[in-house]
């Protein structure tokens, strides 16, 4: 058991001038105030990557810009999976009895760092350098080979996945930090440009600016009381052309392990926070984690049972579809949205007596799985 | 028969795959064992270049300024015959199902794999 007793986010979107460090410094800066802790307090650092700043030691590089001298600190590397697996091994840390309080920090300016180009380009290595990548394929283009197969398996129209963008942005409109607030249609999602069908524009999460950070700490450190008591990973394939199938993926056997873990049913489950950098990603793996039945996550969803006052509230600061998508910092996002729910500080998106959430992201293409089980103590 | 096989993405205009003589299990991305039973020397065979389609995608936003001139183009997975499955481009008319064979076509400098329907082909 560990305590999560901070959690900082900066808005998403464009911040222009503002670098990796700026970033990382700002959010780290509002978890420290959060958890009411001092600089001096931290004794582990566990650090993601940024593509605008690729650098071997990323972690050492923070903590003498921060003024950190931690006793543990690195980074690690999970693709769109490495928030919550950084929250996943900072856990574990502390049950250990290696530290006492981990800052957990990401931070990338990867919408004004780099050109379009360069960063479709850096996404798209984690396919095939010989065999994928020559092809012209692209991130998008990976899912959507994914979404037509898990389509036409299961019978989702793109109605179904649009319903979801919907949602997304439905959530992002209340919150002030989200990077599109505007309310869109189904139609709107339907008539958004293609990009790698049946994927369109407003399937695909954008590229944002944008910093998180979280402290995981030993014992609480103020009236907080919000605890990781289960995690889960699995790794089937890092490219999809190796992948066993592209309608049953690691998800699944991930979040049953956090689930045994925690000692918990999906039953329990009232608040989910789950990875969707494209909408065939949320549809995907709200059906497989068993948060909604194949083939019905946007039924669901255009029914308002992800609504933060419906049955099972879902990603309600926007997910990556709308709050945005700075890398490492993209999914931890989730995760200090669902401390915010948990602590009741959500404000106008709060939803009613959520007690016991499930976080899962992925990295690659559906390759890495990580899941975490938090919930707020009596 | 290693040496004769043609491999697009060394150059050549022909699928190559591997096949482990000790477990008999197939793959398509080459390296020097067998990633089921750890087994070494697997064999690298010719592909029949005869599948069918699993998944397909219209892309439409290329990576970079080379490709943004073949835009459209349609990326697929085919499950190769030989029980292995590859990605390559497609005729844009393909579907999920549909009965292919390869022919080999340039795409920025490069040979590489594109399917069409199997009876068209005759």
């Amino acid at each position: 058991m560990s305590w999560i007793t901070g959690v900082g986010l900066t808005s998403y979107g464009k911040h222009p001038g503002r670098g990796t460090l700026d970033l990382m410094s700002d959010a780290a800066s509002a978890a420290l105030g959060d958890a009411q802790l001092e600089r001096a307090d931290i004794d582990g650092l566990v650090c993601g990557y940024s593509t605008t700043m690729p650098h071997l030691m990323l972690a050492t590089v923070f903590a003498e810009h921060f003024g950190l001298r931690p006793g543990y600190a690195h980074a690690i590397q999970v693709g769109g999976a490495t928030g919550f697996a950084m929250a996943m091994l900072a856990h574990h840390l502390i049950e250990s009895g290696v530290a006492r309080n981990i800052l957990v920090v990401a931070g990338e300016n990867r919408l004004t760092g780099q050109s379009r180009d360069s960063a479709v380009q850096t996404l798209a290595q984690v396919g095939h350098p010989a065999y994928e990548v020559p092809l012209g394929a692209t991130i998008p283009a990976y899912y959507g080979l994914v979404a037509s197969r898990y389509m036409h398996v299961y019978g989702h129209g793109e109605t179904d996945l649009a319903e979801l963008a919907v949602l997304m942005r439905r959530h992002a409109g209340l919150h002030p930090g989200a990077q599109f607030r505007e309310p869109i249609t189904v139609d709107m999602v339907l008539g958004s440009k293609p990009i790698a069908l049946p994927l369109k524009l407003l399937d695909c999460c954008p590229v944002s600016d944008g910093g998180a950070a979280f402290l995981i700490s030993r014992d609480r450190s103020n009236d907080f009381a919000v605890r990781i008591i289960g995690t889960g990973q699995a790794h089937t394939h890092q490219h999809i052309t190796a992948a066993a199938s592209l309608t049953q993926f690691g998800a699944a056997s991930s979040a049953a392990k956090a689930r045994e873990s925690a000692g918990i049913t999906i039953r329990d489950i009232d608040y989910a926070a789950i990875y969707d950098s494209f909408t065939i990603t949320l549809t995907i793996l709200l059906e497989e984690l068993g948060l909604a039945p194949r083939g019905n996550a946007g039924t669901l969803s255009a029914e308002g049972y992800f609504d933060h006052d419906g049955k099972l509230p879902l990603n309600t600061h926007g997910g990556l579809l709308s709050y945005g998508h700075c890398g490492v910092g993209g999914a931890m996002a989730h995760l200090v949205e669902t401390h915010m729910q948990l602590t009741g500080r959500a404000g106008k998106r709060q939803a009613k007596n959520t007690r016991l959430a499930l976080l899962h992201g992925d990295g690659g293409v559906l390759s890495s799985h990580v899941s975490l089980i938090v919930e707020r103590a009596a | 028969m290693t040496a004769e096989c043609e491999d697009w993405t060394r150059g050549g205009a022909g699928i190559a795959y591997q096949n482990c003589v000790s477990c008999q299990a197939v793959w398509y991305f080459q390296r020097e064992f067998c990633p089921v039973c750890g087994a070494g020397d697997p064999v690298i065979r010719q592909a029949s270049r005869a599948g069918t389609v699993h998944a397909r995608t219209r892309v439409t936003r290329a990576p970079n300024e080379e490709l943004r001139a073949h835009t459209p183009y349609l990326i697929v997975l085919v499950d190769a015959e030989e029980g292995f499955r590859l990605m390559a481009h497609g005729d844009p008319t393909l579907e999920i199902g549909d009965r292919v064979h390869a022919r080999f076509v340039d795409l920025a400098g490069r040979k590489i794999p594109y399917f069409e329907p199997a009876d068209g082909r005759r």
